[in-house]
């Protein structure tokens, strides 16, 4: 090939693809292929075996999706991920709003709230399980300030509260992030439509319902998808806040259920099957939260 | 993301839970409740027998004593679980900033075929979520690969992150080309233009890649759990939460060992965020630490 018909061909510098290619190598390897064989285990009869012994893994077509969905247990988790979803939304769009409202102005410390905010954020989750086990322990600082109205049994091995619990930690956990995602937002909202307001003679709270609710909407449809995926994917809390998701099955998860059944109990085929459901019902939801939007 | 802009000022005649008062006692409300379980975990750590109730959250100096610390090192091994962690979050940052660095530089810089392509490819991989991969992954890198127990099972999974890739590639854009064609034209190579013009130049993304993507592997629990079984090749995160789990119940003191634990766990994310916190942006942690 002459020069000038390979420059059309490939480029200026074909050694993009040279540059780009590890990452490529490594996409398929640790994405696509295991992507791949997620769905093809979920339509097999699938078990662990010492490598190299070869076995039969019959198809076994919709088997493994059927177990799935007839599974009470598995039902139990995605009830409570609605229980995460009711609790964790309202509450993390009500005061992550107001905080960024209050901080969105000329205020001394500054710096100081966003950090405290953002703290919980970056720290491990497993460190800050240890902490909320010893405050909502029985005999914790909770129940010592609640006296008589601590709950019974407590907190964590309650089985009405226990996901409520998680919910709370979590939203507690997450809320920084998404003071910092309204805060953004609020920028975006034109200051004339506040001026309007003001000329009109609205009110503080007025003025916050009919102009700043809705020019935030778009932060808000996303702290709908992220929680949606965040509650699909809790492991860590309901593993060791709980228990393993105790008080039988209460707090349980999907993902900590796939654990469960797929690597201690050994049915892969079953935990693949899960997987596929919760990431169709995951992404289903984002995107019927886009569509909303878009609509708008 | 500029937060700098003042939201009008309060009028005289307002009272005051409308203005600024409310807004810093709002603010300073929720502060306190943000850190005070950090307060509570450090100040916990440090009492020889740590009160669950309230006298807890007061010091008590006649029970100060490190021997939380003691206990849960001899648990733990700190000093061996740290390493790990160390060695599993280096490892994750290295092969992040190589691999991002060389895809932005070539999405950004260089001019070929595929490149829109590859570029869409990157951020579809983004929607993959994890507990999808879970089950294949354990199979191919624990049954298939025998990497379980070594470093190199707990890196591979998060050796690439499309975060460090946008990052850069944003931030190439913004440098002239004419700086890289000068290179060119001396005969320079082009990775001797990524290395030596290129890399130099996007310093400040480089920190921000490294911090973020420092802060995911050292948080994480679910990966390097299912891959070490053998404690002297497990993260802090996973050792603390096995001691959680099945340990703890057995030892005098159970939540000084854990709470202690804990402040070593959590000191150098919230060391570095503090340190560094003007770097973060809102967008940018929420991908990189959740990851």
């Amino acid at each position: 090939m002459s020069r000038p018909r390979l420059l059309r061909f490939a480029g200026r510098h074909p050694v993009g693809v040279v540059f780009t290619a590890p990452y490529l190598v490594f996409l398929a390897l640790v994405v696509a292929y295991p992507l791949g064989l997620a769905v093809w285990i979920s339509f097999h009869d699938y078990f662990f075996t010492a490598p190299g012994v070869p076995v039969d893994r019959p198809f076994v077509g919709l088997d493994n999706y059927r177990a799935v969905l007839s599974d009470p247990t598995i039902r139990r988790a995605f009830a409570n991920i609605g229980i995460f979803l009711l609790i964790n939304v309202p509450l993390t769009t009500v005061v992550a709003l107001v905080l960024a409202t209050a901080l969105n102005a000329v205020i001394p410390f500054r710096t100081l709230f966003r950090t405290a905010f953002f703290l919980p954020y970056v720290t491990a989750s497993v460190a800050m399980v240890g902490v909320w086990l010893w405050l909502f322990s029985s005999g914790g600082l909770v129940n010592a300030l609640l006296g008589p109205l601590a709950p019974e049994p407590s907190w964590l091995v309650n089985r009405s509260l226990a996901m409520p619990l998680i919910a709370l930690y979590v939203t507690w956990k997450q809320l920084g992030f998404f003071v910092l995602l309204y805060l953004a937002a609020l920028q975006s909202v034109p200051k004339e439509l506040y001026e309007t307001a003001a000329v009109d003679g609205a009110g503080r709270l007025r003025t916050f319902r009919s102009v700043t609710i809705p020019g935030v909407r778009p932060a808000t449809t996303l702290v709908v998808i992220l929680a949606t995926v965040t509650g699909a994917n809790l492991f860590t809390e309901p593993y060791l806040l709980t228990g393993g998701g105790g008080p039988d099955g209460a707090s349980a998860s999907p993902v900590l259920i796939i654990y469960q059944r797929g690597i201690q109990q050994g049915e892969p085929d079953f935990a693949a099957a899960l997987g596929v459901v919760l990431m169709i019902l995951v992404l289903g939801v984002s995107l019927i939260n886009r569509r909303l939007i878009e609509r708008e | 993301m500029s937060v700098e802009t003042a939201a009008p000022a309060a009028h005289p005649r307002r009272p005051w839970w409308t203005g600024r008062m409310a807004r810093l006692a709002v603010l300073t409300v929720g502060a306190i409740i943000f850190v005070f379980p950090f307060y509570y975990m450090f100040v916990g750590s440090l009492q020889g027998e740590p009160h669950a109730d309230l006298s807890g959250a007061v010091p008590n100096p006649a029970n100060f004593s490190v021997t939380n610390y003691g206990a849960i090192n001899d648990a733990l091994s700190l000093g061996r679980t740290l390493l790990n962690s160390g060695v599993f979050a280096g490892g994750v940052v290295l092969c992040t900033v190589v691999f991002g660095l060389l895809s932005g530089y070539a999405l950004a810089v260089l001019e070929w075929r595929g490149r829109d392509a590859v570029f869409a490819i990157v951020l579809l991989v983004q929607i993959v979520p994890f507990q999808l991969l879970m089950i294949p992954l354990y199979v191919l890198i624990v049954r298939s690969y025998g990497l379980a127990d070594s470093y190199l099972g707990m890196i591979l999974p998060f050796a690439i992150n499309p975060v460090a890739v946008f990052v850069f590639r944003q931030f190439f854009r913004t440098v002239p080309r004419e700086l890289f064609d000068a290179a060119r034209i001396d005969g320079a190579s082009e990775l001797s233009v990524l290395r030596y013009v290129a890399a130099p130049l996007v310093k400040p993304a480089l920190l921000t890649v490294v911090l973020l993507t420092f802060i995911g592997p050292w948080n994480e629990f679910l990966w390097p759990f299912l891959i070490t079984k053998q404690q002297d090749l497990q993260p802090l995160a996973v050792a603390l939460a096995n001691y959680m789990s099945n340990l703890a119940g057995r030892s005098a003191n159970p939540y000084g060992g854990i709470l202690a634990g804990a402040c070593v766990l959590a000191a150098p994310p919230v060391v570095l965020f503090a340190l560094f916190q003007r770097r973060f942006t809102a967008a940018e942690l929420g991908s990189g630490v959740k990851g």
